[in-house]
């Protein structure tokens, strides 16, 4: 996705943000119920968390009913790794989601795997375990609402929202 | 020969009438390949007074809509009537019901007392004049009028059909509006019917499927009002909830009560993994009944809570297994081309109801325990979350309509497949439960 794109989609993420989101402490756009109220910063930034949502990415993605991760999504990860590295006041909590195939129970475990996988990852990585939560949301949260192939791919993924300063 | 029984209503024992020795030819027996709806009547039931005729009304009108309902009763409208009813004790007049072949009659009165409320009614086979069982009197406060035309509904119906009643009952579901992306979740309940909506948790969390306990006074549901899925049991009266104890760093839910009521079974979530455990809601100590690293999750007991039925995708894909209460040994009994999930246990003992998934289809089914005689009920772009009405004979679920503007509804279906109805509810719906029938 270009830029601009991942903007457009960030634009849609904080709107469903302001009407889900209870936790003023939690940043980003994770598109989930957790996320979105603190300003991302600018993306020109580097050490802000809107270069961290568009620059190094936020989200990874699954095949149909896994929870491996791609080599793309390894990639992502590692930059994901490199970026919380580099900025260790920052805590996240990486959030499972599946696609609307499948039933309610199945998925939040399915979601629940796939964030797993991808905690796993950065803590292999060298990411301090005890700054990474997970939370399945199941297919209670998709951000394409189309059913079709196009958008249940965008909706099987992980995404790294980042929750705070460890300092702070 | 016209003395009534009377039960009072509303906690208050409900008084079973004698049984009289007695042919019954009139029958609906269910399990038959195709049934043609029996043609029946129910005239306005009569008031007693002025004061009872608006109650009197809207009570028959309930009775026939039960009826219908089920799709074995076709309700002769009243326009077709030759004779009308304007009194309850007078006899009546067969050959009128005869000539627009009405095979049953049901007829009643509707008594008001200042706030109280009675309703009497009798049943009757048009074709033998014989009448079907006795006459009965339902008593109580006048705000109860719709759980006593209920009563009086699963009278007719459970005489005729010689199935359980179930029209007394309620069901507890999630409420839906908004686009998928934005969707707002609330927890709510209503009459088995979608009357009487009551909201029981706000929409500033996500409500994940409600489950009724055994005697229908409490729900557990699953809220991710802390930020992660957990399981909190609510009091039905009082609408007060409370979370269930669950380990840091885990997420919990996929809850069900045991037929006792005194203890939850559920899903817990720990480093990826999702596996069965077991707690004594007294206590809050919890037991671990599976340790796979496959799926294990939807756990569902046997009505005498010596068996449970699960989801695993242990060999693979999601398939439905059986295992002893207390954990160890699992048996797979889904053995189809498919996705299986939710399994739910009959009332009965008999039958598991569940969803399958295959070949982008989803379907509501049933099979034996053993997991032989498969039939699938349903058809659609999704359906899921099947719960089984008190008799045993219908099941509720949740089916999701295709694409950006896609919606969950509540629908019933038949065990045998038949009479598939959406279940009217204000905003969308969907993970019903089906309370037991009401005291």
């Amino acid at each position: 996705m270009n830029v601009l794109g991942k903007l457009a989609a960030l634009g849609a993420l904080t709107l469903v943000a302001a009407c889900s989101n209870n936790d003023p402490s939690t940043w980003g756009s994770g598109g989930a119920g957790g996320s979105g109220a603190l300003a991302p910063g600018s993306v020109s930034d580097p050490r802000s968390p809107a270069y961290f949502q568009q620059a190094v990415g936020d989200r990874v993605l699954f095949e149909v009913d896994q929870s491996t991760l791609t080599p793309a999504a390894q990639a992502t990860l590692q930059a994901q790794a490199e970026w919380l590295m580099a900025n260790p006041d920052y805590t996240a909590t990486i959030e499972g989601h599946a696609d609307e195939q499948g039933t309610r129970e199945y998925n939040l475990a399915l979601g629940a795997r796939r964030a797993n996988a991808a905690r796993e990852f950065l803590v292999s990585r060298g990411v301090a375990g005890n700054r990474l939560t997970t939370v399945s949301y199941g297919k209670e949260r998709p951000i394409e609402i189309c059913s079709e192939e196009s958008c249940y791919a965008k909706n099987r993924r992980a995404v790294t929202v980042l929750t705070g300063s460890t300092t702070g | 020969m016209m003395k009534f029984l009377t039960s009072l209503f509303l906690g208050a024992a409900l008084l079973a009438a004698p049984v009289h020795a007695q042919n019954q030819p009139l029958r609906i027996i269910i399990d038959e390949g195709v049934i043609e709806p029996m043609p029946f009547a129910v005239p306005d039931f009569v008031p007693d007074s002025p004061a009872a005729a608006d109650y009197a009304r809207e009570i028959t009108r309930v009775v026939a809509s039960d009826l219908t309902g089920t799709g074995l009763f076709r309700e002769i409208p009243s326009d077709a009537f030759i004779s009308p009813v304007s009194s309850f004790e007078a006899s009546v007049q067969f050959a009128d019901w005869k000539a627009i072949n009405a095979q049953a009659l049901v007829t009643g009165a509707v008594n008001v007392s200042g706030n109280r409320l009675s309703v009497r009614f009798r049943v009757w086979d048009v074709f033998s004049g014989a009448e079907l069982g006795d006459g009965l009197q339902f008593a109580g406060t006048v705000d109860g009028w719709r759980r006593m035309a209920h009563k009086v509904a699963d009278q007719v119906y459970s005489r005729i059909t010689g199935e359980g009643p179930y029209f007394d009952s309620r069901v507890a579901f999630v409420s839906e509006s908004g686009p998928k992306d934005q969707r707002r979740k609330r927890l709510a309940i209503m009459d088995y019917d979608g009357a009487n909506v009551q909201y029981l948790t706000d929409s500033s969390s996500i409500v994940l499927a409600p489950r009724f306990s055994p005697t229908g006074d409490r729900l557990l549901y699953t809220s991710y009002e802390t930020g992660s899925p957990r399981i909190y049991v609510l009091d039905v009266n009082s609408v007060k909830r409370q979370v269930l104890p669950t380990q840091e760093g885990t997420m919990s839910f996929a809850p069900r009560f045991s037929p006792d009521g005194k203890t939850v079974l559920y899903s817990l979530a720990q480093g990826g993994n999702t596996d069965l455990w077991r707690m004594d809601i007294s206590t809050g100590n919890s037991v671990r009944l599976t340790s796979a690293p496959s799926i294990e999750t939807a756990p569902s007991y046997s009505p005498d809570g010596s068996q449970i039925v699960f989801e695993s995708d242990r060999s693979g894909t999601p398939q439905l297994y059986i295992m002893p209460a207390n954990g160890g040994e699992a048996t797979r009994i889904s053995f189809g081309k498919g996705r299986y999930g939710t399994p739910v246990w009959s009332p009965r003992g008999d039958l598991i109801a569940f969803t399958k998934q295959s070949k982008g289809r989803f379907h509501i089914g049933v099979m034996r325990i053993d997991g032989s005689e498969e039939r699938l009920l349903t058809a659609s772009f999704l359906d899921e979350g099947p719960t089984w009405s008190p008799n045993g004979r219908v099941i509720m679920f949740t089916r999701e309509t295709q694409g950006a503007s896609g919606r969950s509804t509540l629908y019933s279906v038949d065990i045998s497949g038949r009479n598939l109805r959406p279940v009217r509810t204000p905003d969308g719906g969907s993970d019903p439960s089906w309370s037991p029938l009401l005291n």
